[in-house]
């Protein structure tokens, strides 16, 4: 019902005109934000393509070769291979070790940090852990070239320090602060009434985290998990400094390895531009991309899995 | 008004303390919501606790049960004893819990399913046997007038339920770990009258196996089920007495009746 106006004019306040404009432009202005998150996703995997289409449809290039061949020899004058086995198996065997090692800490300590811990030390764990996250990576690649290549040298008896292993511990000690982080919040998030309502009921602190939090904080558990398995798949300069950097399918865990992102660290600046070996090594980016992505993808539908349970 | 329930004049008045509180004191920080209360709870008789908002219902029965520990602000002076025993010196706090069932008056049903919100309780203990929990979280669903509605989805999550059923599920859940003291404390806020009505009848029943102290804002509910009922308000107790006397037409103190009658203000 309209106000009763003499005039014909309705009586109802109205909203000025510059405030519906300014409303209008603020929701143009947050939507071009959000749509330029798949423009730039987009914009990468299109140029990252474009500077390795051509060596996909050249003539002696076999993807098959590529992918399953250990023999990376792009510099060869007499025979030039390039086989990127070895490279995925190290990304695998390192990231592999680094979130083994990682997760069961970092869920720890998230646990430990959001429900057993009082106040001051939390804050303190809190302050503590991000600066450990502030730490730059190469600062971790030179501390896992001197320092803890040693100790796994000393300890195990290998031959040389800079291996799986000390690659492991390192990405390990790098992921903990971005899981236990991340995981810290999703278990803040769990409503108090959860805590309250299964105390209420008897449960004691360990029976809360292991029947109520757990389950109610899967989902940000998971992506917590996630995050740190993208920062070890994509981790460059401390793996590159910690791993040893040989071309080799590893026997064991003292043996060295390269990663695929090490290699294209290590190898991008040397390589002519526009040369073979410079499309291979964005092919190789490629990869990455499309592992990381077939990871996003599988850990989605576990999320969906568990959701719809 | 009605004519009295005939049960107040069956009811034998055992003395028997269940719960003993005296000068007990609730501060939140520096503010003082409990004003020093003393009275007890007797065993078997279902105790009502009226009054308006802000009057310390709640946290007295977070007290009871000791979840009040949960809030670091708060700090709880004079004695509280269950059975006897001081809770603030009881050195098994979640023994103590198991023996209290406490129903909120928000509902929240755990991130479970509904059979795992019923049998959380029970498995805390280590009830693990698949037909031990079958048969209680079955008796614990028909007693809170819930089973007919869920029983062909145990499984589906209980926090997907109405508000009304999720209220239901905690009453189950309550009484899952068999208490020998039952907190509601606004059971029936998001229940419909009829099942509310259903509800009440098991509280009846149950008042032979356990003690049900009754937050309630529906004055009409407390007169129903209370053998005897406290009026608070600002957290000291205006007046306590039997059903008949709060209830009724004289009670001592004049505030308690007009909230009763609902001329307050």
């Amino acid at each position: 019902m309209a106000l009763p106006s003499l005039t014909g004019k309705s009586l109802r306040p109205a909203r000025p005109l510059w405030a519906v404009c300014g409303e209008k432009m603020l929701e143009l202005l947050i939507r071009f934000c959000g749509v330029s998150a798949i423009i730039f996703v987009l914009a990468i995997f299109f140029f990252v393509f474009k500077e390795a289409a051509p060596v996909l449809w050249s003539k002696n290039f076999n993807l098959t070769q590529f992918l399953c061949s250990p023999e990376w020899y792009p510099t060869s004058v007499s025979n030039v291979r390039y086989g990127v086995l070895a490279l995925i198996v190290g990304t695998a065997c390192v990231s592999g070790l680094a979130v083994f090692l990682a997760v069961p800490f970092s869920l720890g300590a998230a646990v430990f940090i959001s429900e057993f811990c009082g106040p001051k030390l939390k804050e303190v764990l809190k302050i503590v852990i991000e600066l450990l996250a502030a730490i730059p990576s190469v600062v971790w690649g030179f501390i896992g070239l001197t320092v803890t290549s040693k100790i796994v040298q000393q300890m195990t008896g290998a031959p040389v320090g800079v291996n799986i292993l000390n690659g492991g511990i390192i990405l390990a000690l790098m992921c903990v602060p971005i899981i236990a982080s991340i995981s810290e919040d999703a278990l803040k998030a769990v409503p108090d009434t959860y805590r309250e309502a299964a105390l209420a009921l008897g449960a004691t602190r360990w029976q809360i985290v292991y029947r109520v939090l757990l389950p109610a904080a899967k989902n940000g558990l998971l992506a917590a998990v996630l995050l740190g398995v993208g920062r070890a798949v994509g981790e460059t300069m401390a793996v590159l400094m910690a791993t040893g950097h040989a071309v080799n399918i590893p026997h064991g865990i003292l043996d060295s390895v390269r990663t695929l992102t090490a290699n294209i660290a290590a190898e991008l600046g040397e390589a002519p531009a526009q040369s073979e070996h410079y499309r291979i090594l964005f092919l190789t980016g490629i990869l990455l991309f499309f592992i990381t992505f077939v990871i996003n993808v599988t850990a989605d539908f576990v999320v969906r899995g568990i959701r719809q349970k | 008004m009605a004519a009295q329930p005939e049960k107040m004049v069956t009811m034998p008045m055992t003395a028997d303390k269940h719960i003993e509180i005296q000068d007990l004191r609730l501060a939140y920080g520096t503010k003082e919501v409990i004003h020093g209360i003393t009275f007890d709870i007797h065993r078997h008789e279902i105790f009502g606790i009226i009054g308006p908002a802000q009057s310390g219902k709640t946290s007295l029965l977070r007290c009871i049960n000791r979840t009040i520990d949960f809030n670091p602000a708060a700090t709880v002076a004079g004695t509280l004893k269950v059975d006897g025993e001081c809770v603030r010196n009881v050195r098994n706090v979640y023994e103590l819990r198991r023996k209290i069932g406490m129903v909120a008056p928000l509902p929240v049903g755990l991130p479970l399913s509904i059979y795992d919100n019923v049998a959380f309780a029970p498995r805390c203990v280590g009830m693990t046997a698949k037909s031990d929990l079958d048969g209680l979280v079955e008796k614990c669903l028909r007693q809170a007038a819930l089973w007919d509605e869920v029983k062909d989805r145990l499984d589906s999550l209980g926090t997907k339920l109405s508000g009304g059923q999720q209220q239901r599920l905690t009453i189950a859940r309550a009484l899952s770990h068999q208490p020998e003291i039952l907190c509601l404390d606004e059971f029936s806020i998001a229940i419909d009258p009829v099942t509310t009505m259903r509800i009440e009848e098991v509280l009846k029943e149950l008042r032979h196996e356990m003690t049900i102290i009754l937050v309630t804002n529906l004055t009409q509910q407390a007169r129903r089920l209370a053998d005897r009922a406290m009026f608070l308000w600002n957290g000291e107790i205006i007046e306590l007495d039997t059903n008949d006397v709060i209830f009724g037409d004289h009670p001592k103190d004049k505030r308690t009746y007009d909230y009763v009658m609902g001329i307050f203000g």
